[in-house]
């Protein structure tokens, strides 16, 4: 079964931990539990967004540097 | 004793700020959104000034090593004790060993968790509040860490009895738009006249960079009146010799960005301030969230005062609720 991962804050989303990295998980990638998927910029904190569960990201649904909603969906894990 | 599992993004301590010291360049601090901080005191029989925890965007996890009275009001960041979803603005009795933790934010963007008796921290310049740039009160002067255990205080004056629910008219409601009211000054003069009309014409965007300290905007480029640069004034166009800032007053380094500076901002300085949010809105503004859109409105100061004497109407509607 695919789980959504969401964000628990409002800000920027980052799928890599510096501009000039590789991104943290591409699509279809394994992934275990507590593996970084990318980070949440707001209050000038990065905070990291973490796979609840060990499976495969099947999508991102949100663009690198693009604005995010808290409770939006981030990606789906199967 | 309450035991700190897990601090969320940033929990401080804070009471109603640490007033009467803003001439020797320390801001108050305090709850950002004072109402909710207010009535949160309030529903459980608290000294108003008492200290509650201000939780921003992400609650944290906190287990309650005895049993204690409760409430959470402010912005809508659902409560759960042991896993189960209880109101907020209610009076609440949680038992020693219970869990006190958060779901996602829904509305708003701050809550406040008051308790029976109060958080107890040392008292610093007559205040618990934290303000964290300087290391200075709250819980070791920073926001709260995993592990912290915070003691309950004695600062309670009466029993309120649980399930005492505030009634709808007195909860705020943060799914309206974010109209902010500015009083224009105290540098406005410095502005051209269509920046002026355009800062009040368009919506402005709230960046990352939206915290206690202040909220910075993101819109267009604001213009400045040529000038004969003053003597003590800085080279940029945006400066002028320094001045007081007042709490809520908003500024735009370069005509770049408008900042407004809130509770634990700088208390002076040599930028234009081009308005200041009425005291009311200040509570408002604390409630907006990083991407959200806001618009300034400008009033004039009977407005303000109109609106601060509402305001105080309400809360004293609040006191002579609970005390029935």
């Amino acid at each position: 079964m695919a789980d959504k991962v969401l964000s628990p804050l409002p800000g920027i989303f980052y799928r890599k931990p510096s501009p000039d990295k590789d991104v943290y998980v591409n699509e279809g990638d394994s992934v275990k539990e507590g593996d970084i998927l990318g980070l949440v910029e707001v209050m000038k904190n990065f905070y990291e967004v973490k796979a609840e569960k060990d499976g495969v990201i099947e999508k991102f649904h949100v663009e690198n540097e693009s604005e995010i909603e808290a409770g939006q969906e981030i990606a789906t894990i199967s | 004793m309450i035991k700190v599992k897990n601090p969320g993004l940033q929990t401080t301590v804070q009471d109603y700020g640490r007033i009467g010291y803003y001439d020797v360049g320390m801001p108050p601090s305090g709850a950002m959104d004072k109402y909710s901080y207010t009535v949160g005191n309030l529903l459980v029989g608290n000294d108003e000034n008492a200290a509650s925890l201000e939780i921003t965007y992400m609650g944290p996890t906190l287990e309650f090593q005895q049993d204690a009275f409760i409430a959470v009001t402010g912005g809508e960041i659902p409560p759960k004790i042991n896993g189960e979803a209880v109101p907020m603005w209610e009076t609440h009795s949680i038992k020693a060993g219970d869990e006190l933790s958060f779901d996602f934010v829904k509305k708003g963007a701050r809550v406040y968790l008051a308790v029976a008796g109060g958080v107890d921290v040392p008292v610093i310049m007559d205040s618990r509040s934290t303000y964290t740039l300087c290391g200075v009160g709250g819980m070791e002067g920073r926001a709260l860490q995993a592990g912290d255990e915070l003691k309950i205080g004695n600062d309670k004056k009466q029993e309120v009895k649980e399930g005492t629910s505030l009634p709808e008219e007195y909860r705020l409601d943060f799914s309206g738009d974010n109209e902010i009211r500015v009083i224009l000054g105290l540098c406005s003069y410095r502005l051209t006249e269509e920046s002026k009309k355009r800062f009040f014409e368009r919506e402005w965007s709230v960046t990352t960079e939206a915290n206690r300290v202040g909220y910075r905007f993101k819109g267009e480029r604001l213009h400045f009146v040529e000038r004969e640069q003053p003597f003590g004034a800085g080279s940029n166009a945006s400066n002028v010799v320094d001045l007081g800032y007042p709490i809520g007053s908003i500024q735009v380094p370069d005509g770049v960005e408008p900042i407004a500076l809130l509770n634990d901002a700088v208390t002076g300085g040599g930028y234009v301030t081009i308005c200041t949010i009425i005291s009311t809105d200040l509570d408002k503004m604390a409630q907006v969230k990083t991407n959200e859109k806001v618009r300034f409105v400008s009033v004039d100061i009977e407005e303000a005062l109109q609106a601060r004497k509402e305001y105080r109407d309400t809360v004293e509607k609040v006191r002579q609720f609970v005390a029935q």
